[in-house]
């Protein structure tokens, strides 16, 4: 296991959206969270980017009309019925 | 479960049709955003159920049905969008300069000045609503909204969203940082016009 790399700010906000995208090595990792560790202004920049992040991914989920949810029902209905269904 | 075509079951069947629909809420979330219209997001869900369902036998483990189906979903919109065109648009948009990447909406709300506890950032962050964030969004130039949806909506690894775009994984860091830069832009102006900025936001902006 490698010591920490102490990481100037410059150097921690390049690799900051890796390490909040998970992309990071983990000795990377642990450099940059060191750093967050003791650099304010970089743990208040890395808490925003996580949260606009968060924020967005709370897109990936949408409410559904009722007639969509029929539609694929109807749709499912009809594969399972056919005789060429997977596996019949 | 499925280790061949005859291992699909009835049960199988009425599974997956079980669990297709518990996860319409999120197909239909990511092909929205991929999309941008309802109509295409309805039909490119429809689409990628029944290609999963042609393949389903496959699909080798019940816990892998997930990010099977939203692997399916993304190379159906995929394969529907891609075009010798597209391609060149892209092309181009990859070699333009680094400015694109240089806007922060950290740096354009923080003041470090103020006290420790005092919170312009999250303050600004509060009143985002979710419809600001779709709407910016959907103004992002298709090849960076594609790798921002897939990275920030699905949380795919740059790996994954290199593989199903067949691009190096260089190009996919390059156009994430510059669509969440454009996101960020898109929001900044948007609170700008809606009024959302405080005073030092507002005067660090003017300055500039």
């Amino acid at each position: 296991m490698t010591d920490e790399r102490v990481l100037t700010c410059e150097e921690a906000l390049r690799f900051l959206a890796e390490y909040l995208d998970g992309q990071l090595e983990q000795a990377e990792d642990r450099d940059v969270e060191g750093h967050l560790a003791r650099c304010r202004s970089c743990y208040s920049r890395a808490e925003f980017e996580k949260q606009l992040k968060q924020q967005v991914a709370a897109l990936g989920s949408s409410d559904v009309r009722p007639e969509f949810v029929e539609r694929i029902r109807e749709m499912m209905s009809r594969f399972i019925a056919s005789p060429t269904a997977p596996g019949s | 479960m499925f280790a061949s075509p005859m291992a699909v079951t009835g049960s199988d069947r009425a599974w997956f049709a079980g669990e297709v629909e518990h996860l319409l809420p999120e197909l239909f979330g990511t092909a929205l955003r991929l999309t941008r219209h309802r109509t295409d997001a309805e039909d490119l869900v429809a689409d990628a159920v029944a290609k999963a369902w042609i393949s389903l036998d496959s699909l080798e483990r019940r816990d892998a049905l997930r990010g099977w189906l939203f692997r399916i979903l993304t190379n159906a919109f995929l394969t529907n969008r891609r075009s010798a065109a597209a391609r060149a648009v892209h092309e181009a948009l990859d070699d333009a300069g680094d400015e694109a990447v240089l806007f922060s909406l950290f740096e354009r709300l923080h003041q470090p000045f103020l006290l420790w506890w005092g919170d312009p950032e999250r303050a600004f962050l509060n009143k985002l609503l979710r419809v600001d964030l779709e709407r910016a969004i959907d103004a992002l130039s298709e090849p960076f909204r594609v790798v921002v949806v897939l990275v920030d909506v699905r949380g795919c690894s740059y790996q994954e969203v290199a593989a199903a775009l067949g691009i190096p994984v260089g190009t996919v860091r390059s156009r994430l940082a510059r669509g969440r830069a454009a996101l960020q832009h898109a929001l900044w102006d948007h609170a700008r016009d809606a009024g959302l900025i405080a005073t030092a936001g507002r005067k660090r902006e003017e300055a500039s």
